[in-house]
């Protein structure tokens, strides 16, 4: 699932996209500028940067929660508002955002129910994915009742209800600890290899992009460009483990993306995408 | 805003934050007990100004700032639970006082009753139609607000004289029905005030994640703007039911509709002066009606619990 060997759609194009906000007294934000970025079938790509550098915006617009003010996006070969409108991603924030009136089977059945899923098929999908993220023994709890990794791997396991080719993710671990976010890493890493489901990652930790993607796209502010994409060899989704953490090519690639961050390397490295 | 959980059935998996609390724990009999002292310290307090007070008042200046401690003035609690046990008048007919006041207390709560319903449909009605429309939220609040500054009693002769006027088939306006509209025209204030601060109360995440699923303004309503808004809309609902019986009492009083609270405190305050004890029982009458109809919209509350449980950050 690595490496989709001959791609005969995009799972996300983005061509040429701006988006500029309109401030007070006509002064304008440039949030994005000519950003361009691929994502192929089954690929885990993060999106890293600095604050102000325009991740979160891009994901937005790939979720059809923006519009750009120039450029197109492509989502399966749709338009973004087709693709959200089809259900074709499953999406994650940074807060867990669970309905505090419904339990963890019952936030996991929201996408199910909204879309007019029967209540036999929704019970047995619930199950199905509480069992992926190991809440089993939190079923009927309310969110109140569960830690914030529990919350977020509520989260996760909602996006994944509807079982989307493309799961878009906006800094879903920021808000947990350090050692929660290893554990959740791991799983999300598991998750991904059984569900072969192409990721969009906004996060600003550089060990974490490094950890769970194929590609990390890292992005500089004012305006928000794309620096340079990192290909990251350390081998097939289902295989990365604990272990990975203290191999040689993590730290080296953790390096490499400290360095393009800081913008201190010559570019035209070894980008996949150079520009 | 007590929060209450389900307890769960077996214990609680470790890592579970247990925040629930059993709605019959500690809490409630402490309550009742506080509940109880305050009402008893009032009378206390009652009784032991009329122990202590000058009996003429004190006058500072002409202006009376401590009223009369007299027999007159202030009745013995115990003169007026007493006169609420004998007959109204002193003829052989009389009913027991409780008894008319007690009738006069359902017809009002009845009227209270229908004027709360009309004005929380009422008030729900403007509260989606302002959170659907940013124009007509620019449109119809400040005349929300605004109603609220015009005084009931110049509201009353209007309402009776235009309802008079309306009559179609065996239909035809009756003054308890004037008397339920003021009722509600007071009582839509709250609800729509708290339905709309209440339907705009989910976070940006949330109505977010409804846009992704692609769900229409309605779905999102039912969903998840008005589930939300339960934790605002309990106390204006609570507020809705006060004003509606205070609308009805008064408005009773100047529609002059006989058969209710307000009628008969009017009517017994005449009787202050010989029979200090009187015109009491239909205030208690009153207060009664208030519990009944907080105590109505409190049940209400029980049903909504699962409603008002907050999500605890991470």
């Amino acid at each position: 699932m690595t490496t989709a060997a001959t791609p005969v759609q995009h799972a996300v194009a983005v061509t040429d996209v701006s988006r500029v906000f309109a401030g007070r007294k006509g002064a304008s934000v440039t949030a994005l500028d000519a950003v361009s970025l691929t994502v192929a079938p089954g690929e885990f790509v993060s999106l890293i940067g600095p604050s102000g550098c325009g991740k979160s915006t891009l994901m937005r617009l790939i979720a059809d929660l923006d519009t750009p003010t120039s450029g197109s996006i492509e989502v399966f070969g749709k338009s973004a508002k087709q693709a959200r409108i089809d259900q074709d991603y499953g999406i994650v924030f940074q807060q867990a955002g669970l309905l505090p009136w419904r339990t963890v089977a019952g936030n996991i059945e929201l996408p199910l129910e909204l879309h007019g899923a029967d209540k036999a098929a929704r019970r047995e999908r619930a199950a199905e994915l509480i069992e992926l993220v190991g809440l089993t023994d939190f079923t009927a709890h309310y969110p109140d009742q569960l830690s914030g990794g529990m919350q977020q791997r509520v989260a996760i396991a909602r996006s994944l209800a509807e079982s989307p080719s493309l799961l878009l993710m906006d800094e879903p671990f920021g808000a947990l600890d350090e050692m929660t976010r290893e554990r959740m890493q791991n799983e999300l890493v598991r998750i991904c290899a059984e569900t072969g489901a192409a990721v969009v990652f906004v996060t600003h930790s550089i060990p974490e992009a490094v950890f769970l993607s194929n590609r990390v796209v890292v992005m500089s502010p004012r305006p928000g460009r794309i620096r340079d994409v990192l290909g990251v060899n350390l081998g097939r989704m289902s295989d990365r483990g604990e272990n990975l953490r203290e191999d040689e090519e993590f730290f080296h690639s953790v390096s490499r993306v400290r360095e393009l961050l800081h913008g201190s390397t010559p570019t035209g490295a070894r980008g996949v995408e150079n520009r | 805003m007590t929060q209450t959980g389900t307890a769960p059935a077996r214990p609680a998996p470790a890592g579970t934050v247990a925040r629930g609390r059993s709605w019959l724990g500690r809490g409630t009999p402490r309550r009742i007990l506080v509940g109880a002292l305050g009402v008893l310290a009032l009378a206390l307090l009652w009784e032991l100004y009329i122990l202590i007070g000058p009996a003429d008042g004190v006058i500072v200046g002409g202006v009376t700032v401590l009223p009369r401690a007299s027999e007159m003035a202030m009745p013995h609690l115990w003169v007026m639970l007493e006169r609420i046990l004998e007959p109204v008048t002193g003829s052989a007919t009389a009913v027991p006082m409780w008894l008319a006041v007690l009738q006069a207390s359902l017809f009002t709560l009845g009227i209270s009753a229908v004027g709360w319903i009309v004005g929380v449909t009422v008030g729900l009605a403007l509260a989606l139609l302002m959170q659907r429309f940013t124009l007509a939220e620019a449109a119809i609040l400040p005349w929300v607000i605004l109603s609220q500054t015009v005084p009931l009693i110049a509201l009353a002769p209007l309402v009776r004289r235009w309802g008079a006027q309306i009559e179609f088939g065996a239909f035809s306006w009756e003054n308890w029905m004037s008397v339920a509209l003021i009722a509600s025209y007071l009582a839509f204030f709250p609800v729509s005030i708290g339905a709309l601060k209440g339907l705009g109360s989910p976070d940006a995440n949330h109505v977010d994640l409804m846009r992704c699923y692609a769900v229409g303004w309605w779905k999102t309503l039912w969903r998840l703007r008005l589930p939300a808004s339960v934790g605002f809309l309990l106390p204006s609902l609570r507020l809705a039911a006060a004003s509606a019986v205070i609308g009805s009492v008064v408005a009773e009083v100047s529609i002059g509709l006989r058969g209710g609270i307000g009628r008969l405190i009017v009517e017994y305050a005449g009787a202050a002066g010989s029979d200090p004890g009187k015109p009491w029982a239909p205030i208690f009458g009153s207060i009664l009606v208030g519990l009944v109809a907080a105590g109505f919209v409190g049940l209400i509350s029980l049903f909504l619990r699962r409603f008002r449980r907050g999500e605890v950050a991470s």
